[in-house]
């Protein structure tokens, strides 16, 4: 059996696993997968907000869990996509409502309808997170070039570890090149010398991600934005292909060497 | 009575056998004195072998405890301990450790060839952030320690990587643990009760191996011979 059930987690909080999860959702959609994303922050949601759902909300994963409605009245379907779904979750509850023998029975009512299923894990080590991580195939890491972030993402590798979920993989969000080279942030290389795992993307810092969160759109949708572009990698990664990762340091792609020429040929 | 209790003295072939049974170290160390105060008679001339089981005993207290015995007349031939550090330290101050070797006055024109060692656990993984490795004896990593991991051991530590979290070697008073890595930069450094930080690093990383030297954390190159 392939691996279909992929959960978004980081051990900090304020990382980006939502807005991963909201993205890799909707590219994997766009594919034309049959795609459906669980909010597994209860008592915090935001999966909902990111892709624009909100007002739909009837029912939530709480409600499945304790019986009110069965599974597929609480799937949202995408209001763009129509083989995208959302699974939201319980506001006015806190992560003890749901047990991780409830996730992989409601995961595993979910497998047989989908090709696709995005975990979007709270941040923490406790309850929240090992509800999400229970029903998981895959565990996806997600982390910033900051110390704190990366002590907290090795924190939470080792307890996937330990929970033998397999080696987890990651993705490097909200890299700022120009800073990198500067020797100013953390650079990939310094992140997988000590985390040692397998990276599955690199996603530069981009204003557009805040606007598109604001306005419930996700930044893949925008064929323009380098954020895009690398989750959009990163969804294809997922999916089994070879994509080689984003030239990000401007100076080195095409205009960053032609500018380079002409500057020596005016000396 | 009571006290007869916590030391057995038993004549055999090596010589005479004293054990001390599991207590709280200062008491029985007190019934030992007793003890030997009451039997000292008993005992004159004899080669004595003091069997500490799992106490863990300073070398300073082992000297003491030899120089009281021979005040009484006594003379202290071997410490047995199932602590290695007891052991080391009964071995620092030139006693036996072992009894069912060949006296040793019979020894002086062969040489050893078959040796002990000292007990140690190995670790064949990375300990990352939050994770904790503690051993009485000694410790051995094979993988990295990342910063928020931790390793304490009552004798040296060696990791064969990069050493970047808490490390405390000695851990039970032993000033002459090491700590040995392929790439020293822990968060902390502690050998018994001395504790130091790693001053950034510039330039290459080579092998280091840190001990105390006049009271002080040392890092020097770890090299082939170092010891």
């Amino acid at each position: 059996m392939n691996d279909k059930v992929f959960t978004i987690t980081s051990g900090k909080g304020g990382v980006g696993k939502t807005t991963a999860t909201a993205n890799l959702a909707t590219a994997l959609a766009v594919d034309g997968k049959r795609v459906v994303c669980i909010d597994a922050d209860i008592g915090l949601r935001n999966l909902d907000v990111v892709l624009g759902l909100e007002n739909r909300i009837v029912y939530d994963l709480v409600d499945v869990v304790e019986g009110r409605c069965r599974l597929r009245q609480a799937m949202i379907r995408d209001k763009r996509l129509p083989n995208l779904f959302l699974i939201p979750a319980a506001q006015t509850r806190d992560k003890t409502a749901v047990s991780p023998s409830d996730m992989v029975r409601l995961i595993d009512e979910l497998r047989r309808e989908s090709d696709w299923i995005l975990i979007d894990s709270p941040a923490g080590i406790e309850r929240g997170f090992r509800n999400a991580i229970a029903p998981a195939d895959v565990v996806v890491v997600i982390t910033n070039p900051e110390i704190s972030a990366v002590r907290d993402a090795d924190r939470i590798i080792g307890l996937i570890e330990a929970e033998e979920k397999g080696p987890a993989r990651l993705v490097l969000n909200r890299i700022r090149p120009e800073m990198v080279k500067r020797d100013d942030m953390l650079s990939p290389d310094d992140v997988l010398e000590l985390l040692a795992v397998e990276l599955i993307g690199i996603v530069p810092e981009d204003d557009q991600v805040i606007l598109s969160t604001n306005r419930g759109v996700p930044i893949v949708l925008d064929g323009k934005s380098k954020a895009g572009q690398a989750f959009r990698n990163i969804a294809s990664r997922l999916e089994g292909q070879k994509v080689p990762f984003l030239e990000l340091e401007s100076s080195n792609g095409f205009f960053g060497r032609i500018s380079r020429m002409m500057g020596a040929g005016g000396d | 009575m009571e006290e007869r209790a916590k030391v057995q003295i038993k004549g055999i072939r090596e010589g005479l056998l004293i054990t001390v049974f599991n207590d709280d170290w200062p008491d029985a160390k007190s019934a030992l004195q007793e003890q030997i105060k009451q039997q000292s008679e008993f005992l004159q001339g004899g080669r004595l072998i003091l069997d500490v089981g799992n106490h863990v005993i300073r070398a300073a207290e082992l000297g003491q405890l030899r120089d009281m015995l021979t005040d009484d007349g006594l003379a202290l031939w071997a410490v047995l301990s199932k602590s290695p550090i007891t052991e080391q330290n009964a071995q620092s101050l030139g006693l036996a450790t072992r009894i069912n070797k060949p006296l040793p006055e019979r020894t002086t024109h062969s040489i050893e060839t078959a040796l002990t060692g000292e007990e140690a656990v190995l670790v064949r993984r990375t300990l990352r952030s939050g994770f904790s490795l503690q051993n009485s004896g000694h410790i051995v990593v094979i993988g990295d320690v990342n910063p928020g991991g931790e390793i304490v051991a009552g004798g040296d530590v060696v990791v064969w990587g990069r050493l970047r979290g808490m490390v405390h070697a000695g851990a039970e008073g032993n000033e002459e643990a090491v700590v040995c890595a392929m790439d020293l930069t822990p968060t902390q450094l502690r050998i018994a009760g001395h504790i130091a930080t790693t001053p950034k690093r510039r330039g290459k990383v080579h092998p280091e191996m840190a001990r105390i030297v006049d009271g002080q954390v040392v890092a020097i190159p770890w090299q082939p011979k170092t010891k």
